[in-house]
């Protein structure tokens, strides 16, 4: 087969340029922390009263002596619980883990300009941790489609200055 | 002589074909125009916002459905006929999947325009993605299981005629305008099986109401084993149109024949296993196997990266042959006056843009930024709706002459409507682009915090300047459009008839098929190998998947 010397040149280049991405992806991964949601946990969604999303909300644990906060958040149609009806309020510097799961459809869980975007699927929870850095409001979007009113679905993360964080809220 | 008067026959499948993708070109686009003026809120007065949706679903399905198929098969039915030099073997089983792709278009239509009738029990607004337990109307999944049934049949036509030519040249070469359609479909083939299995084996039974529950991560996996190949679907009949007519068009002739095989050769061998790149922010899938598909889908900008290669090696070879010199200054040198080139040059540097976006799309975690926000639409309107479409349109400028025996009319027009293509998507397709980093969804009515009392926070310009520059994107867009339709309606029903319409030669490679080793032209093989490369990524995790039983856990059925 014949190969053109300019040719030859431009699949090595190509080549490097595919090694250098997927290096790229590794060393997000390993170096800073970005990762992606894997498999979890099922779910029924027709009886989650019966699972931890019978009560929705922030919860505090304490993991290798550290207190930590847990995020119990439902996507319906067409709100988030907690986050429409009322902000859902964590500490900066401070571990959060959110664990989501929908009881009827599609939703996303989406915190606009940031990297903490799952999709909210009937059947599974998904589980994503992260630190806020500093104090700050986050708007909440749905951004998969999930029915006529999909527009309107929409929601609020407040996060506090740790001094300043009302454990009475908390979910036991 | 021209292809209609060799080949009266297939010119009009080729036709028909045509008309129905232009149909559904015209339509889509139109909701394109009224979704860019909605979501912006610059006018919201042709729908209201629940009932935008039911346009997004029209607007999703005409065109990246719809328009393409049936313009991938007017297309592959003039390069197979004409490379290989006969007409297809039986006529009426031609028209047979033409018909059947008709009526399940329509089908499929149907359902989805009763979204707009107030009160109707027939709708679809599922999306083009129809993810459950969202449901349709069963006639939406029948009607879309029947444009496939019908595809497939289409492509056993073409493989048809291949076997007929090969009985009686056995020792000849597969041309290389039938190559590239044959690899097409086998690719077609392969991942369209999670498409029926998912459809036919869920949906169907489902929308009917014969199961009541549906696992929603089954058929959504399914779905995007299918989903990213179809995009390779689409893209292969553009690259098609850039490696046998593009060089041709520009003044040349094609690069290399051996490596436009191998590029077809690749993309049917790794388009389907990458699937899950689709399902980076999906729960239920380890991260492992994102990880693999991440991988491969890193792989695939190979050959688009040889198509790049060969494609302005091929162009730089025509202007040089029209007296270009220099490292750049042969660029001044091409046909810039002839709207086909112009159209498929112009659709080639969006595509380069569009594939910058993409390997951030396919970066697994750098992903997460912008996924579903409105930086998707932004990519794949470079992509689909640029690449793909202004190539389709602008080789129909010099197909159509072929077609129809007729000279092409209002050539201003039709040179001003590739232009008016980039300029709109430049702006629509940017501001879709900063739009999404700053977290602005895809798929929405009203993308804005309407009881929040929250802000999208732009990291380049303004909120505003971004939302005026998608609506007169999309008003531009319409307007090309039109100017597209208007040339072709009039060439078709009153351009000045001719012998010889338009040069419809096209010259041999440079390196032409005898330094191509025959081992690249062996379908079975290729095919085989495609087939295990799917088996090895999906086999593991869809057995995972229906361990706890195919149905469950289960999501109860709503209407859409
Ligand atoms: C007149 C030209 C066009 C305009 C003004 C236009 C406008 C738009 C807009 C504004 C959206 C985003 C809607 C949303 O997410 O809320 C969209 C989505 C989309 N467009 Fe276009 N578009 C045009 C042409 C095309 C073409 C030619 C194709 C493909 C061949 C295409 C394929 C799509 C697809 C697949 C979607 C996504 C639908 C979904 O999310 O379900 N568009 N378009
Ligand atoms: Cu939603
Ligand atoms: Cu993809």
């Amino acid at each position: 087969m014949h190969i053109h010397k300019f040719e030859r040149f431009w699949i090595k280049l190509s080549f490097g340029l595919i090694a250098f991405f997927i290096a790229s992806v590794i060393y997000g991964f390993v170096s800073m922390d970005l990762k992606v949601v894997g498999d979890y946990q099922t779910i029924d969604p027709q009886n989650l009263g019966e699972t931890e999303f019978a009560k929705t909300g922030v919860r505090e644990v304490t993991k290798n002596g550290q207190t930590e906060y847990e995020v119990y958040v439902k996507t319906m149609q067409f709100a988030f619980q907690p986050g429409t009806a009322s902000p859902i309020v964590v500490p900066a510097n401070t571990r959060v883990t959110f664990y989501i799961t929908s009881p009827d459809v599609l939703h996303g869980f989406d915190l606009a300009g940031t990297n903490i975007n799952t999709m909210a699927i009937p059947g599974q929870v998904a589980k994503l941790t992260t630190i806020f850095p500093e104090p700050r409001e986050y708007g909440i979007v749905c951004n998969e489609y999930c029915g006529p009113a999909h527009h309107i679905m929409e929601g609020k993360v407040k996060v506090v200055p740790k001094s300043e964080f009302d454990k009475s809220n908390l979910v036991q | 002589m021209t292809f209609i008067h060799k080949y009266p026959k297939a010119a009009k499948v080729s036709k028909a074909n045509f008309i129905v993708a232009f149909i559904a070109l015209a339509i889509g686009g139109f909701f394109g125009f009224i979704q860019a003026l909605h979501r912006t809120d610059v006018f919201r007065g042709f729908v209201n916002s629940g009932e935008y949706y039911t346009l997004l679903t029209g607007h999703g399905v005409l065109l990246a459905l719809i328009f393409t198929t049936f313009f991938i098969a007017g297309l592959f039915v003039w390069g197979v006929t004409r490379s290989l030099d006969r007409e297809p073997e039986n006529m009426a089983y031609t028209w047979s999947w033409f018909w059947l792709m008709v009526i399940g278009t329509v089908m499929a239509a149907f359902t989805i325009l009763g979204g707009l009738v107030p009160d109707s029990s027939i709708r679809a607004a599922v999306l083009y993605t129809f993810y459950p337990p969202l449901q349709a109307h069963p006639a939406f999944y029948i009607g879309l299981a029947m444009v496939v049934v019908g595809s497939w049949m289409a492509a056993a036509d073409w493989f048809w005629s291949y076997s007929k030519w090969r009985d009686d040249n056995p020792t000849e070469r597969i041309p290389i305008l039938s190559f590239m359609t044959l690899f097409t479909m086998l690719m077609w083939y392969v991942c369209t099986i999670g498409l029926a299995i998912e459809v036919v084996g869920l949906l169907i039974p489902w929308s009917l109401g014969w199961v009541v529950e549906i696992e929603p991560l089954l058929p959504r996996t399914l779905f995007w084993f299918f989903g990213h190949a179809v995009v390779y679907f689409w893209l292969l009949p553009a690259y098609y149109v850039w490696y046998a007519i593009l060089p041709k068009l520009s003044g040349g002739r094609l690069f290399s024949d051996s490596m436009t095989r191998i590029v077809f050769i690749i993309f049917l061998l790794l388009s389907t296993p990458v699937g899950y790149h689709h399902q980076y922010a999906d729960a239920g899938i380890s991260v492992g196997f994102k990880f693999y598909a991440m991988a491969t889908t890193m792989m695939l900008l190979l050959p688009s990266l040889m198509t790049l290669f060969t494609v302005i090696a091929s162009m730089e070879h025509g202007a040089k042959q029209r007296g270009g010199k220099g490292y750049f200054a042969w660029i001044s040198k091409l046909p810039w006056n002839n709207p086909a080139f112009v159209g498929c040059a112009l659709a080639g540097i969006m595509f380069a843009a569009g594939g910058f976006s993409g390997m951030i799309n396919a970066g697994m975690n750098i992903n997460l930024l912008i996924h579903n926000t409105i930086w998707i639409p932004g990519h794949f309107h470079l992509t689909v709706g640029t690449a793909v479409a202004l190539t389709f349109m602008a080789v129909t400028y010099w197909l159509l002459p072929q077609l129809t025996g007729r000279k092409l009319k209002f050539k201003t027009l039709a040179l001003i409507q590739p232009y008016s293509w980039f300029l709109g998507m430049t702006l629509m397709s940017n501001a879709m682009h900063r739009a999404g980093l700053a977290g602005v969804p895809r798929r929405t009515a009203e993308p804005e915090f309407n009881t929040n009392a929250m802000n999208f926070e732009p990291i380049f310009g303004t909120m505003s300047e971004m939302k005026w520059q998608i609506a007169i994107g999309g008003t531009i867009l319409l307007i090309s459009l039109i100017l597209f339709l208007w040339v072709v309606i009039s060439s078709w029903m009153a351009g000045q008839k001719s012998e010889k319409p338009v040069d419809d030669h096209i010259p041999e490679p440079l390196s032409g098929v005898e330094h191509t080793p025959a081992i690249l032209d062996n379908m079975k093989l290729w095919f085989a190998l495609a087939l295990i490369l799917v088996v090895l990524a999906y086999s593991f995790p869809l057995w995972e998947m229906i361990q706890d039983g195919i149905f469950s856990p289960g999501a109860l059925p709503r209407p859409s």
